[in-house]
């Protein structure tokens, strides 16, 4: 998976090194999925689900950091996406049918048609007012699903939502419900790195970096912020039609606020703009979350997380590792290039602008 | 009628005196307090706790809040110091962990089951007017709320102080070449702000009750107003929060019957604002520099 | 048919008027410099041009296409490209990166979301950047070049986007002796479909590139012609030195 950590853009010149690390960076990947893959004949069902929900998280925080880390759009709202997803997949596996790819497809199609919805207003917008236009926008989806009863069952969330169906077999075991969930969730990562490392995330990384040096070399790049604002809802969705697969219920909570913070929280652990990263950061939310037995102070330790995460770790576990791939290095000479040229933080990371 | 135009200034007033902190301290120092909403939360409890111990109940209710927010204004203020130099999302990734403890700890004291405030006595009625039935305490909020409003106003607008405040939105650099220890400016304005966020808590009680998520809630509002009225302005705050009272209990009455759509009207309003006017209503250009 | 024609074109702020009723023409091919004392209104010119400020009154037609309503973004897709006067690019971008973003918008081809090998434009960029004088510097973080580099490789992306306008802000600003130098062959060695328009400070420079000068002084057009005209003039003298002063300024 470490392949993604460094987006190549295109046309760059891939010092040899780099096929070196790219290819040990090819098999940790595979090593991961392998392990990944096997996880359920040796865990206990608890930890499987938990495994599970780790995935289904990882695929929306990725998504995320396709807007935070990639394009350097701060969303605090992206759980809305995630959550209209997750209702749009149960509606359909209740009102319709459960055979899969019938509700992965309504939670895509839904994510993408709501961020398409609203997102023509938020790519307008710039910093801070990105953040609470995003925020805003969170919470009156939470809102609609709180007060849309004859659709998303109000308060009390979407219940009774039946098992996904596979070829007519209801997946019922833990372990069969894994293996789709990792099966979707690595397409959907997948996607996401592809895209990252496209020439389209090339012109994202440039907009994250100087928006208007895109605009002045015939970028329009509200057109970009927006495609992309699309794409993430979209596999978002995705990714909250796996959620209501495992957890066979969505509930208001699932679009809130919390849920977004904590997306946003697993990118910002991971380090921006590296997507395994997130993925890690992921995995440390839902163990915290849901896994350890904290007595119900889960989000209690969350929020302890956070400020612990802006004082101590601000690149993230990203950040830690020594930063290795072909552009750290310069060569010929200039040493003293600052550090972290290449793998450095967005600039919003960067102090105010 | 006449009933959703009294609902929208009482809240309106509410969400001012919630609202006018995070816009002063955002418009002067820069900082992003995504804790507002959990001070707010803050005062609810403390109105809840104290429900229904009449008068004094409600007054210790207020003060004890005050000294909450106070004292969270000033250790928020310290704790966002470091952060002087990074950027918002890096201020909004810490007070949003921050609001998460704060409510959490609530839920832990509290239990997170939604629990109702009692209006003190003698505010708990109904009164009649113009024919129309309605509740006093909503009635009084309207008047506390209009001399909070004015006694802000003033300070912000016609005193030394204020002046100072107004400098420092103006140009932050400017006000610490003179002299003036910046940091003391900001942590007085985050406490203030703080305190007006707590007292809003307890005064909003008997309307909102305390209930988990009304942090997030009352929090987006305050942001809309913000918006709407423009960063760091204590007029653009009174009238955006005066608006956002009108246009989201006439909403609420005019779509009653659709389910789900009401929620739409914030979202729709801030969308309007940040298309046609992105500094907002009463703002200047400075504000949207950021 | 002129490459620009600016007409009438004026942008107040406050009080100010930055650029009072200017006309300006740059016939193809053509190394057209812009100069003037400081204040003169050189950058506020050169932003109406590119169309990141909007003009109050006026207008900008480019080959002939009144481009007045178009935002940078358009014109640059007509063949307007521009370099900034402060070196501005994207810090976690290698120097071909960087040229392969511009070439990859220009190079007729969509933008795909898919990743894809681009020995097209990979080759492209490397040339580019030889043509600049960055041969070998491609895989260097941008951030990371000198200062005179990061120009030479503004130089680059503004020609990445197949221009037929190129506009220079101030090209050499911050340049030593001998990067200038390079700058001089570089912009003397491009081809004749491509027309220069730059603004510079440096009038040494300016009369060993340009073969028209327009010279604003005060937000208006105080001259416009020949270098040599330019530098016969006693108005453009007196603009840059005040009346009563008769040194050489301009060296042979």
């Amino acid at each position: 998976m470490t392949a993604v950590r460094a987006p190549t853009a295109p046309g760059g010149v891939p010092a040899p090194v780099t096929r070196v690390a790219r290819g040990r960076a090819g098999i940790v990947a595979v090593a991961v999925l392998v392990v990944l893959a096997a996880a359920p004949l040796f865990l206990a069902p608890f930890a499987t689900t938990t495994l599970t929900r780790i995935l289904v998280f990882a695929l929306f925080a990725v998504s995320l950091d396709l807007l935070v880390g990639v394009t350097g759009l701060p969303s605090l709202g992206h759980a809305g996406y995630f959550g209209a997803g997750a209702y749009a997949a149960g509606w359909v596996s209740i009102n319709v049918t459960a055979e899969a790819p019938v509700p992965l497809l309504a939670g895509l199609a839904v994510g993408a048609v709501a961020a398409a919805a609203t997102g023509w207003v938020t790519v307008r917008s710039q910093g801070v007012f990105f953040l609470m236009l995003t925020l805003a926008i969170g919470e009156t989806l939470q809102q609609v699903a709180d007060s849309w009863e004859s659709v998303t069952g109000g308060a009390n969330g979407l219940t009774g939502v039946p098992a996904v169906r596979l070829a007519g077999a209801p997946l019922a075991n833990i372990g069969f419900l894994y293996w789709y969930v990792l099966v979707f969730g690595v397409v959907g990562f997948a996607a996401v790195a592809l895209v990252a490392r496209s020439p389209f995330g090339a012109a994202l990384r440039g907009i994250r970096d100087n928006e208007p040096r895109m605009r002045a070399l015939g970028y329009s790049t509200s057109l970009y912020k927006y495609a992309v604002f699309v794409v993430a809802g979209g596999v978002a969705g995705l990714a909250g039609s796996l959620l209501v697969a495992q957890q066979r219920l969505v509930s208001p909570a699932d679009l809130g606020f919390t849920t977004a913070s904590f997306a946003l929280l697993a990118v910002i652990i991971g380090g921006a703009g590296s997507l395994w990263g997130a993925c890690l950061g992921a995995a440390l939310v839902i163990v915290i979350r849901d896994a350890l037995d904290l007595g119900g102070n889960g989000t209690l330790v969350l929020g302890i997380v956070f400020v612990l995460v802006v004082y101590l770790l601000p690149r993230g576990v990203a950040g830690l590792l020594p930063r290795g791939g072909r552009a750290s290095a310069p060569r010929g000479g200039r040493a003293s290039a600052p550090r972290g040229g290449r793998a450095s933080a967005p600039p919003w990371r960067k102090g105010s602008t | 009628m006449l009933v959703s135009v009294l609902n929208g200034f009482s809240i309106g007033f509410l969400l001012f005196i919630l609202a006018v902190g995070l816009s002063l301290v955002f418009g002067m120092m820069d900082v992003l307090n995504l804790a507002h909403g959990a001070l707010f939360l803050v005062g609810a409890y403390l109105g809840a706790a104290f429900s229904g111990a009449g008068w004094g109940g409600f007054l210790a209710a207020l003060g004890l809040a005050a000294v909450a927010g106070l004292v969270a204004g000033g250790i928020l203020s310290l704790m966002t110091e470091p952060l002087r130099r990074r950027s918002h999302l890096d201020q909004a990734l810490l007070t949003l962990g921050v609001a998460f403890v704060v409510a959490e700890l609530l839920y832990t004291v509290f239990s997170d089951d939604p629990l109702s405030v009692l209006a003190p006595p003698g505010l708990d009625g109904s009164v009649s007017v113009l024919g129309a039935v309605y509740p006093t305490y909503r009635l009084a909020l309207i008047g506390v709320g209009s001399v909070l409003a004015v006694v802000v106003y003033v300070v912000v607008e016609r005193t030394r102080v204020g002046a100072l405040v107004r400098a420092t939105v103006a140009d932050r650099e400017m006000v610490s070449a003179l002299g003036v220890d910046n940091r003391l400016v900001k942590a007085a304005v985050f406490a203030v702000g703080s305190l007006l966020a707590t007292t809003a808590g307890v005064l909003g009680g008997p309307i909102y009750g305390a209930r988990p998520g009304l942090d997030a809630y009352v929090l987006i509002l305050a942001l809309v107003v913000v918006v709407i009225g423009g960063l760091g302005s204590v007029r653009g705050a009174l009238l955006g929060a005066l608006i956002i009272g009108q246009v989201d209990t006439l909403g609420r009455v005019l779509l009653q019957g659709v389910e789900g759509a009401a929620s739409f009207i914030l979202f729709a309003s801030l969308a309007v604002v940040l298309v046609l006017r992105p500094q907002g209503l009463f703002g200047g250009p400075v504000g949207m520099s950021r | 048919m002129s490459v620009l024609r600016c007409a009438g074109l004026s942008r107040s702020f406050g009080a100010l008027k930055a650029v009072d009723g200017v006309d300006l023409t740059v016939a193809p091919g053509a190394r057209h410099a812009l100069i003037g004392p400081n204040g003169a209104g050189k950058s506020t010119m050169f932003s109406l041009v590119t169309g990141t400020m909007r003009a109050d009154a006026g207008t900008v037609a480019l080959a002939g296409r009144d481009v007045t309503a178009m935002s940078e973004v358009r014109r640059c897709r007509l063949g307007m490209s521009q370099t900034l006067q402060h070196a501005s690019l994207f810090a976690s971008m290698t120097a071909a990166e960087t040229v392969a973003v511009a070439l990859q918008r220009h190079d007729g081809s969509t933008i795909s979301f898919l990743p894809r090998r681009q020995t097209a434009v990979r080759e492209r960029a490397e040339e580019l950047l030889a043509d600049v004088g960055l041969a070998g510097r491609g895989a260097v973080v941008a951030g990371s070049l000198a200062h005179g580099e990061r120009k030479q490789l503004e130089v680059a992306l503004a020609l990445a986007c197949r221009p037929t306008l190129l506009l220079l802000d101030e090209p050499a600003a911050g340049m030593s002796p001998a990067e200038r130098a390079r700058l001089v062959e570089l912009l003397g060695g491009l081809p004749a479909g491509v027309t220069v328009l730059f603004v510079e400070h440096d009038l040494d420079l300016v009369f060993a590139l340009a073969d028209a000068v327009t010279v604003l002084h005060l937000g208006r057009v105080l001259l416009s012609g020949s270098p040599d005209e330019v530098r016969a003039s006693d108005a453009v003298r007196e603009a840059y030195l005040g009346t009563g002063h008769r040194e050489e300024l301009f060296g042979s």
